[in-house]
């Protein structure tokens, strides 16, 4: 059977995330981040920043709200039970400190079959409230059995 | 960097209830990282990590050799098999190639002798 393809280039609502200090702070705690410009506001700011500064994996948490409606999109149509999440990639941009507005649009880039599995890429493009693109993320599930 | 230097390798045990403080650090509670029952229900050998906590370590040990977030431009991983809580993991990385102020460099995460992140490549600015 042929790999359903219609959601390909199908969007998704724009999220909007404000990023808060002490989330952060959390966020960095939980992956051993030490460096104080992610834990103590007088450093990051010491060090000149506004605010602490958001790890550079902390861009999973402001895109988190934008990428769900499309991993559970109907028309993508991902069996879970057979998915795994097969790579990733990020590209950064200026970074994030707290008190940043992150709005993120999530885009279906493709879906593939090869080798009896289907390859669904998303793409989710997100940006400050200077417009500057902070973070580019391409996710690639992997469902065996298509 | 130079090319075909190593960097200082990072290595961090992730403890009990890791899967727990990062699924509410980063929203993610699928129940496979935080319920031993039901991940081994799935057939799973109990809780297992999440694959972008690992790929944070992979970003961090960037950062920590290239002198903070700032450098780390991007990351592109993929994840194979499963890591656990309790167990080290060793993340390494050999500099590819230099220039123009970048860096590329080759990495991976090592975890009981499976690499957990393969494959990976990670551009610093330099």
């Amino acid at each position: 059977m042929a790999i359903e393809t219609k959601a390909v280039g199908k969007t998704f609502p724009t999220t909007t995330y404000a990023v808060g200090r002490e989330k952060v702070k959390e966020y960095a705690l939980a992956v051993g981040e030490t460096d104080p410009i992610h834990l103590d506001h007088e450093a990051a700011r010491g060090a000149g920043y506004a605010d602490v500064v958001a790890p550079p994996m902390f861009a999973v948490v402001f895109k988190a709200p934008a990428m769900a409606p499309a991993i559970f999109d109907a028309d993508v149509g991902m069996n879970f039970a057979l998915m795994v999440h097969g790579g990733q990639e990020f590209r950064w941009g200026p970074l994030v400190v707290a008190g940043d507005e992150i709005q993120t649009n999530v885009t279906v880039r493709s879906i593939d079959e090869r080798d009896g599995k289907g390859f669904y890429v998303f793409e989710s493009v997100s940006r400050n409230q200077r417009d500057e693109t902070v973070c580019v993320g391409t996710w690639t599930n992997i469902v065996r059995g298509v | 960097m130079e090319p075909g230097e190593d960097l200082r390798k990072l290595q961090v045990t992730p403890d009990k209830y890791l899967t727990v403080r990062y699924a509410g650090a980063s929203g993610d509670y699928n129940p496979i990282h935080i319920d031993e029952e039901l991940a081994k229900q799935v057939g799973l050998p109990g809780r297992i990590l999440h694959g972008l906590w690992t790929m944070a370590q992979v970003a961090r040990a960037q950062t920590e050799n290239a002198g903070g977030p700032h450098a780390l431009k991007r990351l592109s991983v993929q994840f194979r098999g499963m890591g656990l809580p309790e167990h080290e993991i060793t993340v390494t990385g050999t500099v590819r190639e230099v220039g123009d102020g970048t860096a590329i460099v080759d990495t991976v995460a090592e975890q009981n002798g499976n690499q957990i992140i393969r494959n990976a490549e990670a551009e610093l600015e330099v």
